[in-house]
């Protein structure tokens, strides 16, 4: 029953996981580099991830690690299809600056 | 029993019209006629052995259902056809005449480029004329009647490049139009009195009503309107005469010998309400000789030789009606046929003489055409004798009819319609002379050029001829002591016919007087027009006043442009202007206008920025999740 996890308490995986995220959501907001945008995403992910696997072991609810690796297989798929998108536009413009990317203005 | 093959008599046609129209210019002239006149001749063959079984003693009318056409609650119209002894009347009439015209057509259209559209049309026309007649109840009559105001438009505006003519196809589809909606309101109006739109329901339904029931008189009027607009009465004439600017047999099938008496048709059939209806068929009979009159005083000026005709046709389709008003239906449809014969005679005479002179219609520029053109002469001549009313050709034995009949019905009356027809025996004479006789007056090469028509114009010429001399024997006065085959024949479908006869005293004296009277009128015209060689003023002319009036049709024409179109195209231009351009394009402008404006201001906010996007995504998020944990 005791899993090795629950040796640390949950406070501290909630405050990880909260660090973690805002982390990845300063770095989607104010980082331009596009690529690093999408580490931050996948960062964001992560702390969710965490915090889903710290929540099953303490509630003895093997159904959320499960949910993990659907997540984790989702967000592999998304990298491929995201930095295709960005070699795609690196070709294009020779450039992964979002600031660049303004051709839907208005 | 072929009377059950009835269905195949319109259907010829139509399949001629297919196929004619499909193959289009890929068919000679030949071949483009041939198959239209076989298409006709055919229904002809098949309404004459038709006509033989309905014509055997004591056969019963026939209804032919095809398919249930429009059924919705009590209302059950089956598309179907009866045969009955009037139908096969204008059967044997429509099929005929239109065989003959339809042969003509192959010689007079020879020269003309788009022939198939032409014979198209014109076995179009026969079909929804056929369907007219063939109808066994007011909605597939509708139907005919309708379709054969579309093929007068599409015939009279067959050379459509010109401006002139393609007006004249909107003048007649457009008066036709006001007289239908009487029609149509007339059948409206049979439905909510009788229940029904079926010939047999309505009539047997209408012979118990009481006399000058106001349903009926209201029925009788509204689908009399129908028959001034198809029929060319006044108020509603005013497009037969511009109706010339087809090519002439259109004239003579159409304008003469078959649609313009679809009125005259539909009142026969309607006997049972007409007869119901003293008022309704006073005001029949008033406007029929108001509109005889008034036709044959424009005819006595007019110079062109299709013109004369036309005004001469509403002039005998006012005869027909003053007859339908006096309660002689017989003698109405008696005069139909006769009136058949001799006019689109006249008429195909008539093209005979344009086709010699290289398309000049001005009687002025005619004269002595008799040695040129010898068959259409003597057939023209036929064609004038029978419409005067010289015993023993057709016209003399119906228009004597009529007359006598009027006679009984009131002396007035008949006072007037006699002096119509001392003027219609002027007007055709005049006519005939100027033609034929005197000196040629046109110009060098017209004369170089004159000929006589080739045989497939003459025969129709020759057996119309021939119709036109003996056709009037179908009904003789009883003076004679012969039996008169057509009211025998139609005794069936007459729900009151007139028995009253006139006098044999009275008899005898209008014939004589006639006689007399028409040689007297031929002497004259002979005397002035070819013997003084007086010939009608050209238009620069100076001409006194009532001739002024006449020539120029009373100014009908411009007091309804005066008084209809002007104000029409005004309030026309008023509304394109104010409500139109004004008030509705200004709200779907201004619509767009704005929204332009506002959209202008709402795409600021897509600056393009990915980052301020997704800034917008978090604040967003943040902000829900707060609302979340304060509520």
């Amino acid at each position: 029953m005791n899993s090795i996890l629950q040796y640390i308490p949950l406070n501290y995986y909630v405050a990880l996981a909260a660090i973690l995220f805002a982390i990845g959501v300063m770095g989607v907001l104010f980082r331009r580099n596009a690529i690093i945008v999408f580490m931050c995403i996948e960062l964001m992910l992560n702390a969710v991830n965490m915090l889903l696997t710290a929540f099953s072991t303490f509630h003895g609810d093997e159904s959320g690690q499960v949910m993990v690796f659907f997540i984790m297989a989702v967000a592999a798929a998304e990298v491929a299809v995201g930095l295709a998108i960005l070699v795609m536009i690196y070709n294009n413009i020779r450039t992964v600056d979002i600031d660049e990317l303004n051709k839907l203005k208005g | 029993m072929m009377v059950q093959f009835a269905w195949l008599i319109p259907l010829l046609p139509l399949l001629g019209f297919i196929l004619v129209g499909v193959l289009n210019k890929r068919l000679n002239v030949a071949m483009s006629g041939g198959i239209a006149t076989a298409a006709v001749f055919i229904s002809f063959i098949i309404s004459a052995i038709i006509f033989g079984e309905v014509a055997q003693e004591g056969s019963i009318p026939e209804r032919v259902v095809l398919f249930d056409w429009i059924s919705s609650g009590t209302l059950s119209i089956p598309f179907s056809f009866l045969i009955d002894r009037l139908s096969v009347i204008m059967l044997m009439v429509v099929t005929g005449v239109g065989t003959l015209i339809h042969l003509y057509s192959i010689g007079y259209m020879s020269h003309e480029q788009d022939h198939p559209r032409f014979f198209s049309y014109l076995n179009l026309f026969v079909f929804f004329m056929l369907l007219l007649v063939l109808g066994s109840n007011y909605i597939v009559m509708f139907v005919g009647w309708e379709g054969v105001g579309l093929c007068s438009y599409l015939l009279i505006g067959f050379w459509f490049k010109n401006i002139e003519y393609s007006n004249a196809a909107k003048k007649a589809f457009i008066m036709n139009r006001i007289g239908d909606l009487g029609l149509l309101l007339g059948v409206f109006l049979i439905y909510m009195t009788f229940g029904s739109v079926n010939f047999n329901e309505v009539f047997s339904g209408a012979e118990n009503l009481p006399q000058n029931n106001a349903a009926v008189t209201a029925i009788c009027l509204l689908l009399f309107v129908g028959a001034m607009g198809k029929s060319a009465q006044i108020p509603l004439y005013t497009w037969l005469p511009d109706a010339m600017a087809g090519p002439t047999p259109v004239s003579a099938l159409i304008h003469a010998a078959t649609m313009v008496t679809a009125g005259i048709y539909m009142v026969v059939r309607s006997n049972v309400l007409y007869a119901l209806s003293p008022d309704a068929s006073s005001i029949v009979a008033f406007v029929g000789i108001a509109t005889a009159f008034f036709a044959a005083t424009i005819g006595l000026k007019q110079n062109d030789i299709k013109k004369v005709l036309a005004y001469s046709t509403v002039s005998q389709l006012g005869y027909m009606f003053v007859a339908l008003g006096v309660g002689a239906y017989e003698t109405a449809l008696f005069h139909v046929i006769t009136h058949a014969f001799f006019k689109a005679l006249l008429f195909l005479g008539a093209g005979s003489v344009i086709h010699a002179m290289s398309g000049e219609q001005d009687i002025r520029r005619m004269g002595a055409l008799k040695k040129a053109l010898p068959i259409t002469h003597l057939t023209f001549l036929i064609g004038t004798l029978a419409i005067a009313g010289l015993p023993p050709f057709a016209g003399f034995f119906s228009k004597d009819e009529i007359l006598a009949k009027v006679w009984m019905h009131s002396p007035i009356m008949f006072v007037i319609l006699a002096i119509t027809s001392v003027l219609t025996a002027v007007y055709m004479f005049r006519l005939y002379w100027l033609t034929f006789y005197g000196e040629f007056r046109g110009s060098e090469h017209q004369k170089s050029h004159l000929h006589e028509s080739p045989a497939t114009m003459t025969i129709p010429l020759i057996v119309l001829a021939v119709l036109s001399a003996v056709g009037g024997f179908i009904g003789m006065p009883e003076l004679f002591h012969a039996p008169h085959f057509l009211n025998e024949f139609l005794a069936p479908v007459i729900f009151k016919a007139s028995h009253e006869e006139a006098s044999h005293t009275f008899e005898i004296m209008l014939m004589s007087v006639s006689v007399v009277l028409l040689a007297v009128i031929m002497y004259a015209t002979y005397s002035y027009y070819v013997t003084k060689k007086v010939t009608p003023e050209e238009d620069s002319e100076e001409l006194d006043s009532f001739a002024k009036l006449l020539v120029n049709k009373y100014y009908v024409d411009e007091v309804y442009a005066a008084l209809i179109t002007k104000p029409l195209d005004k309030l026309a231009a008023f509304v394109y202007k104010y409500i139109d351009q004004g008030l509705v394009d200004g709200t779907v402008n201004s619509t767009g206008t704005v929204l332009n404006g506002i959209s202008g201001q709402l795409r600021k906010i897509q600056t393009g920025h990915i980052g301020a996007y997704i800034f917008a995504m978090v604040i967003g998020i943040i902000t829900i999740l707060v609302l979340t944990m304060i509520i």
